[in-house]
């Protein structure tokens, strides 16, 4: 066994707990600082992988701008273990039954021909992950490439269709409105005829 | 260099949504219908691109590096898609006005659907084929929570965005493990190259994607979403989901296990000669208990993607269950686009016509909606001479071919079965008198909605009478 391999495992085992970590624990803030272990172990298989590009903006990204974005909402949302269990116990044996059929089929799947798949070239000393996507990224990807800024385009359009509520459904204050206001509008005078006193004499 | 001309009908979505989207945010609120307009426009543009295509271009063309393809099959899925398309959106537009569903939006996030089921249609690399899947689905999402107003609507989005990524990263396992084994997304290459992988964990990537493709399609036993999403979502984006986006899933499905995985036939019929059955019999068997309209045709919609199951599994050891397949899965999205069409024309504001009570002594209130109802039942029950009798027909006798004989008695029965529930409405139509609250109101539609259903309902009719222009044009392309 190489270093590599043993690193291999320590990045893999912390990826598998944090993720577990991130379902199990009832507080939300450490669910995020969970997925953020994860996303951070991740980055650091994928290093191993020599796709040093698509670690750093991994970490960059998503560890560094969208979970710190996502942090700030759970803060600000003061999501506080609202979470119920009340379906963990019923549904735990679907749960469990559904992931040793996963487990059982893959071993069956993998187990045999996992020696068998020809393992894959190291890259050189002069390989660079950064060359290999510029190269083909906007040559040979460049329809995919294209469609998948369409996606962001149409999730762009999705979010902002989703949150964007018209002003009538909204409370504010209109101050134009407010400030041009007459006395007629707020007091109305009613023309009564004089009521007489109900006496008895 | 990219041969662009061969993506026209895409890029013109493109290039048309995008400017729909400028335009739309400097016109006036009263202006608004422009948009609505403009995206109809847009469509007939890429109808009219398509049509082109398939004049000039006879053989299969490949471009983008292997990602795009143009054949007859990816031209006419795409043709209907747009035709199937235009029919929703049309008739949306009155239903989303009376509830105040944001209609740019809603418009501009369909041509998003549109433009993601388009690529699905010539995707030629299983890269191309999840984004484009992914397009499809993100507006969808958004599309079904459009009626903000309504706790169903947000409910059934949930669901329904949750089971959709799970649905998506079954795909890309599946994808990665193919990738792994052979090499290449291309799917001309994994045909050629899967021979050589060992078949246990070529059967594993199998099973990943076809969980996923048939969640999309809704079959059981992935089709808990199904009734949900169809009741809760607001009919106008129920009658989208129910149409277009069906013919999109069976044109991957078609890439993915008829030219990818050819190799795996065996295989893949066997796990679709249970889902079938399955589809068939759960979907028609829970219709038959079913009070609201949208559910009932939900579990319809299953049991229907349960026969058009059918027509792949006879496709490799018959002569034509592939286009048998083809023409069942046009005639019914165009059956349940009607269906649809025709709830959502008879809710009114505040008052979503859902209920089958709704629809007792239809006849008396409009008689002509009601003969519509009844032409797009009968077809869906396979009655002749609509053309659901013809779909039916033509399975059936790919089935017999295929030496499958069990299967098509099976189907039968379960046709049997079905026709129950159908028929069911068209005697609450006909031979029931109104409930007293509906009694007094008389079913009147605008000029533009009434030509709408009357052109499905007839299309019902007349390709029901002469079918054998589509069951050609879907021979020709397979």
């Amino acid at each position: 066994m190489q270093v590599v391999h043993i690193v291999f495992y320590i990045f893999a085992a912390m990826a598998v707990v944090s993720a577990l970590v991130v379902i199990s624990v009832r507080n939300p803030v450490r669910s995020v600082l969970a997925l953020v272990v994860t996303f951070f172990s991740m980055a650091g298989v994928w290093m191993i992988l020599s796709a040093e590009f698509l670690s750093l903006i991994l970490l960059l990204v998503y560890v560094g701008a969208v979970m710190t974005l996502f942090l700030f909402v759970v803060m600000m949302l003061n999501a506080n273990s609202t979470g119920s269990r009340e379906g963990f116990t019923r549904y735990l044996p679907f749960g469990i039954l559904l992931v040793l059929l996963l487990v059982a089929l893959m071993i069956i799947s993998f187990g045999s021909s996992f020696t068998q798949l020809p393992a894959p070239v190291p890259p050189g000393a002069d390989y660079s992950n950064v060359t290999q996507l510029g190269a083909v990224l906007y040559t040979e990807y460049a329809y995919p490439f294209e469609i998948a800024g369409v996606l962001l385009l149409a999730a762009i359009v999705a979010a902002i269709s989703l949150a964007h509520r018209t002003p009538k459904q909204r409370k504010s204050q209109n101050i134009n409105e407010q400030l041009r206001v007459r006395r007629e509008d707020r007091v109305r005078l009613v023309k009564m005829p004089p009521e007489k006193k109900n006496d008895l004499s | 260099m990219p041969i662009f001309s061969l993506a026209s009908p895409e890029l013109a979505l493109l290039i048309l949504s995008g400017l729909i989207l400028l335009i739309d945010v400097f016109t006036p609120q009263r202006l608004r219908f422009l948009t609505y307009l403009l995206v109809q426009a847009t469509l007939v543009v890429a109808f009219l691109l398509a049509i082109a295509q398939y004049r000039h271009h006879a053989e299969l063309l490949v471009t983008f590096n292997g990602h795009y393809v143009v054949d007859k099959l990816a031209i006419l899925l795409k043709l209907f898609i747009y035709v199937m398309s235009f029919a929703s959106f049309a008739y949306a537009r009155e239903y989303i006005e009376e509830r105040k569903i944001a209609s740019s939006e809603y418009y501009i996030l369909g041509l998003f659907c549109v433009m993601g089921m388009s690529v699905m249609a010539s995707a030629y690399s299983l890269l191309t084929i999840y984004l484009g899947l992914e397009l499809l689905s993100l507006p969808l999402y958004a599309l079904v929570a459009s009626h903000k107003d309504s706790q169903q609507a947000t409910e059934a989005a949930m669901k329904y965005f949750v089971m959709g990524a799970l649905a998506s990263g079954m795909l890309l396992y599946g994808i990665s493990i193919l990738y792994g084994l052979t090499g290449s997304i291309q799917i001309p290459e994994i045909a050629r190259l899967i021979h050589a992988a060992p078949t246990a964990t070529v059967s594993l990537a199998l099973i990943f994607i076809l969980a996923a493709l048939l969640f999309k399609f809704g079959a059981v036993p992935f089709h808990m979403w199904v009734p949900d999403v169809y009741q809760g979502a607001p009919t106008s984006v129920t009658l989208f989901i129910a149409s277009a986006p069906k013919i999109a899933a069976f044109g991957i499905t078609m890439r993915i296990l008829v030219q990818a995985l050819p190799e795996l036939h065996v295989a893949w019929e066997q796990i679709l000669t249970v889902i079938a059955f399955l589809s068939m019999f759960f979907g028609n068997l829970l219709a038959i208990v079913q009070t609201n309209i949208k559910r009932m045709l939900a579990y319809s919609s299953i049991a229907h993607i349960g026969y058009s199951l059918l027509g792949i599994i006879a496709g490799p050891s018959s002569h034509d269950g592939y286009s048998a397949a083809l023409f069942y899965i046009t005639t019914y999205v165009l059956v349940a686009a009607g269906a649809f069409g025709i709830v959502a024309l008879l809710s009114r504001t505040g008052i979503e016509a859902d209920q089958l009570e709704d629809y007792r002594g239809l006849n008396a209130r409009n008689p002509w909606l009601a003969f519509m109802l009844l032409l797009l039942m009968f077809s869906m029950a396979g009655v002749p001479p609509t053309v659901g009798f013809f779909a039916k027909l033509g399975l059936l006798v790919s089935l017999v071919e295929a030496h499958r004989v069990w299967l098509a008695v099976a189907a039968l029965v379960f046709a049997l079965i079905g026709a129950y529930y159908y028929l069911r409405v068209v005697m609450l139509m006909y031979f029931e008198e109104p409930t007293e609250a509906n009694a007094s109101k008389p079913v009147t539609l605008s000029w533009d909605m009434q030509l709408a259903v009357t052109v499905n309902g007839v299309a019902v009719l007349a390709l029901g009478v002469l079918p054998s222009a589509l069951i050609d044009l879907c021979r020709i392309v397979i």
